[in-house]
């Protein structure tokens, strides 16, 4: 369990949630992507491939991040959510907020 | 190491109609033990009582909802609080109850986090994700106290 990141040639950052983003490790991906921000990346793709779940507490980080990118003038993507992440984005209606691909490849070509 | 978590499953003596055991469990107030306490809770409920889905997905995102806003929001992390789980279960349905030892709240009082001038916040989704997937949230009272029902479908 654990968070991967890698960068696109396209110059997005990828990262993979591997496991679940919930309360108890919320914090250290949240980190990671402010690190990145701050040295200066803007595209941003969470690949949700390998996540099983995501609890409040992930959803809330995901939007605290994407409105800081935001105002940096960059972006925050996802892909690659199963049905049940699927289910969760559309009962909280984070699905109208977010940019969301059914594949990692499809977000890295529309970026 | 931290030992690990041990549930008390007994069956119930004098069952409501459906339900048929019960386990019980004490948690300390610290977030890094949720999953492993919803990993013990899932492993007690079999296909037999409700839909592999219904425990993957509605029971498993329920109840982190609600040991995550028992530790944070009502024992306030505090190390000297603890969580009761007790879970009752049968044939027709699973009841989940979570308490803490904070001094409760008013769950009337919470917004809607999918009003456009919500959307945007980070907090504020635990209980309306509970109610959206059990099929009936009760609290106790004094707001410290909350039980889930699933009902097999």
């Amino acid at each position: 369990m654990g968070f991967t990141s890698r960068k696109d040639p396209r110059g997005v950052l990828v990262v993979e949630v591997d496991g679940q983003l919930i309360v108890g490790n919320r914090q250290e991906f949240k980190q990671q992507v402010l690190d990145a921000l701050e040295a200066g990346e803007r595209k941003f793709l969470v690949d949700f491939t390998q996540t099983g779940y995501i609890d409040s507490s992930g959803l809330g980080v995901l939007v605290s991040l994407s409105k800081k990118i935001r105002d940096e003038g960059g972006d925050l993507r996802l892909a690659g959510l199963n049905e049940d992440l699927k289910t969760l984005f559309e009962l909280t209606k984070l699905d109208t907020l977010f940019s969301i691909s059914d594949h990692p490849a499809d977000a890295l070509a529309a970026f | 190491m931290k030992a690990p978590l041990r549930a008390a499953v007994a069956p119930l003596a004098a069952a409501p109609s459906g339900l048929e055991y019960e386990l019980t469990l004490t948690l300390p107030s610290d977030t890094g033990i949720i999953e492993e306490a919803i990993l013990v809770v899932c492993r007690h409920l079999s296909a037999e009582y409700l839909s592999e889905r219904a425990i993957r997905f509605n029971l498993r995102i329920a109840l982190a909802e609600a040991l995550a806003n028992a530790i944070l929001y009502g024992n306030r992390c505090d190390p000297s609080r603890s969580v009761q789980v007790r879970v009752r279960f049968g044939a027709e349905r699973v009841e989940v109850e979570v308490t803490d030892e904070g001094e409760g709240f008013d769950p009337s009082s919470l917004p809607d986090p999918t009003q456009p001038d919500r959307l945007c916040l980070p907090t504020g989704r635990g209980l309306f994700l509970i109610r959206n997937l059990m099929d009936e949230v009760r609290f106790n009272e004094k707001g410290n106290s909350i039980c889930m029902i699933l009902r097999r479908a």
